[in-house]
């Protein structure tokens, strides 16, 4: 429901305002009509309170109930209801007002159908200017609401190019290619390819499934790349069994997994770090294990994200409707972390 | 002559700085180390005049290293892409390389290091490291233990106490100091873990077994391992708050 244009501040001044005037020009109106100054003056007070609450209730029916489409008829009927009910109080209640004057009593006789037509006309004014100020608020919040979705839409689509850019790897990449083009140019050359490689890969729609085959292959790239910037540091273990090469997958599922494992297994320990990779076969799944080495004593993998895996359960949930596909399995000195593939 | 350091967890990265160094004759790089641990041992032991810092390291990042240092020497931190980090040094003018940096860069960062001086320089690196680390919601502390680091997660923290210019963190396997201020753990350590309850204590949240009525309007915490934590007046709405009593 929105709010009546009766609330605002400035509106409600004018509108008693405009009733202020209503009432003292009919004051004056009925004195040259020879009615008496009380009489004229309680008639005119009376008559524009009434108005006035009329005016208010039709703003504030308009706000729970706005027509659309031809439905705006039924504004006009309630309208023309109000005023007949207006007149009613006329026609029964303001006799009484001055009940011995007969020139009041003709007068209001021979006035009702002029004020029907001032009140239809004054009540029907309000319930279009109340229509045009709910269907001007709703355009707003449709406005606002279309704008907030628009910037959601941006900065997601803004993360998740960030994310497939991978910025400190990339920059890191580059480092070491300048550190290479001197030393060792022809290797330059070939990280360059790499990472061209790669990145094309990772630009890729996400939206087809691939094979493992491919899969593991742009995954070598991107190992190959890391393990020239971290030297004999990383050592990656490949194990896919022959039966699941060709068994679907979606595209770039798993070197996330595995940057996430690199990074993890090279920032937690100092020695030497050995990635281990297996892919097998369990009906009707393909089963992918990813083993990391990792401090449990400084990391948390039980903590919130557990270990940024977050958005690639986001993702196997949004694909397969299914949270249970990815499982983060910390030992003691292991992180193993185990995607299951639905092949049916 | 000056010595200078070079400490980064890429060899290639590390190669790069050396390759452009041996254009300057007069600076002479000592040693090379891969990690913030070799990084410290170096640091104490040639006393270098120039170090080049990676952030982004194995088990303590640079920052960590430095909050380890009693002397701090002048430093060029190096990194690839650290948003945060970038404006904190951009605030405090200290001079940093983006990863990759050509020689042009290189040098202008050298010119730099050698217009100021070497107590400047350090102010202004330690402000960065302050501000960064205390924004930053670090999932670890990392203390010195005679010659040892412990690296000290913050889940195994039992509450905190101020001591003089050192915060005394209190953990299950004994106590440790660094030299910090009760005010920089407050603002860095996750609020839905810990609470400031006094003006000298933090205290972590899941640690509270009890809270007792201590002298007239005064409170005490008993935490799991027995220990008491007065509570100050402040503190108590703020402790009645969190818990939802």
């Amino acid at each position: 429901m929105a709010a009546s244009p009766l609330n605002n501040k400035k509106f409600k001044v004018a509108f008693i305002l405009l009733f202020g005037i209503l009432t003292g020009l009919q004051f004056f109106a009925l004195q040259t009509f020879g009615i008496p100054q009380e009489t004229a003056l309680k008639d005119s007070a009376y008559s524009n309170i009434i108005l006035a609450l009329l005016c208010w209730l039709i703003s504030n029916n308009l706000s729970f109930y706005q027509p659309t489409g031809n439905k705006y008829i039924y504004v006009i009927i309630w309208c023309m209801i109000l005023s007949v009910g207006f007149c009613s109080i006329l026609e029964f209640a303001f006799p009484s007002i001055n009940p011995t004057n007969q020139q009041y009593q003709k007068f209001l006789d021979l006035s009702i159908p002029v004020r029907y037509i001032f009140s239809l006309l004054l009540i029907g004014t309000m319930a279009a200017i109340s229509m045009l100020y709910y269907n001007q608020q709703e355009q707003q919040e449709l406005e606002r609401r279309k704008n907030e979705a628009e910037k959601l839409t941006k900065e997601a689509e803004l993360a998740s190019l960030r994310e497939k850019l991978q910025p400190h790897f990339l920059f890191n990449s580059l480092n070491s290619i300048s550190a290479l083009t001197v030393s060792k140019p022809l290797e330059a050359r070939k990280m360059v390819h790499q990472l061209s490689d790669f990145l094309r890969g990772t630009l890729r729609q996400e939206d087809s499934l691939t094979n493992l085959k491919s899969e593991l292959a742009h995954l070598q790239l991107y190992l190959e790349i890391e393990k020239v910037r971290f030297g004999n540091r990383l050592n990656t273990l490949i194990d896919a069994q022959p039966n699941t090469l060709d068994l679907i997958i979606p595209p770039m599922l798993l070197q996330p997994i595995v940057e996430n494992a690199i990074k993890f297994g090279l920032y937690d320990t100092l020695e030497q770090v050995t990635i281990s990779i297996k892919a097998y076969f369990q009906a009707p799944y393909l089963i992918i294990e990813i083993i990391n080495p990792y401090d449990a004593k400084t990391a948390h993998p039980n903590k919130g994200t557990g270990f940024g895996l977050a958005s690639i359960q986001r993702r196997l949930q949004l694909l397969y409707n299914r949270n249970d596909l990815l499982i983060a399995h910390p030992t003691k000195n292991q992180f193993i972390t185990t995607i299951q593939i639905p092949q049916t | 002559m000056i010595k200078a350091l070079i400490i980064d967890d890429e060899p290639l990265a590390r190669s790069i700085v050396a390759e452009y160094l041996a254009a300057y004759p007069n600076i002479k790089v000592v040693q090379e180390c891969e990690n913030g641990f070799d990084g410290l041992k170096a640091i104490n032991q040639h006393q270098p005049q120039l170090v080049f810092l990676d952030i982004q390291m194995p088990k303590i990042t640079g920052f960590e290293m430095l909050e380890l240092l009693d002397q701090v020497p002048p430093i060029i931190f190096t990194t690839a892409f650290d948003e945060f980090a970038i404006k904190a040094f951009e605030t405090n003018a200290v001079d940093y390389l983006l990863k990759p940096f050509d020689e042009n860069r290189f040098k202008k960062a050298i010119d730099k290091f050698l217009s100021t001086n070497p107590v400047q320089q350090q102010k202004r690196t330690l402000a960065s490291v302050n501000e960064i680390q205390s924004a930053t919601q670090n999932e670890r502390v990392v203390v010195k233990t005679g010659n040892k680091i412990k690296v000290i997660s913050i889940y195994d923290i039992q509450y905190l106490a101020a001591d003089d210019d050192y915060v005394n963190i209190h953990t299950s396997e004994g106590a440790f100091l660094k030299s910090q201020t009760l005010a920089f753990f407050e603002k860095s350590l996750d609020e839905k873990l810990f609470l400031r309850v006094h003006r000298s204590y933090i205290v972590k949240l899941d640690q509270i077994t009890k809270i007792e009525l201590f002298e007239k309007d005064s409170h005490v915490l008993i935490l799991k391992s027995g220990e008491k934590i007065p509570v100050s007046k402040t503190g108590y709405p703020k402790l009645k708050a969190v818990l939802g009593i």
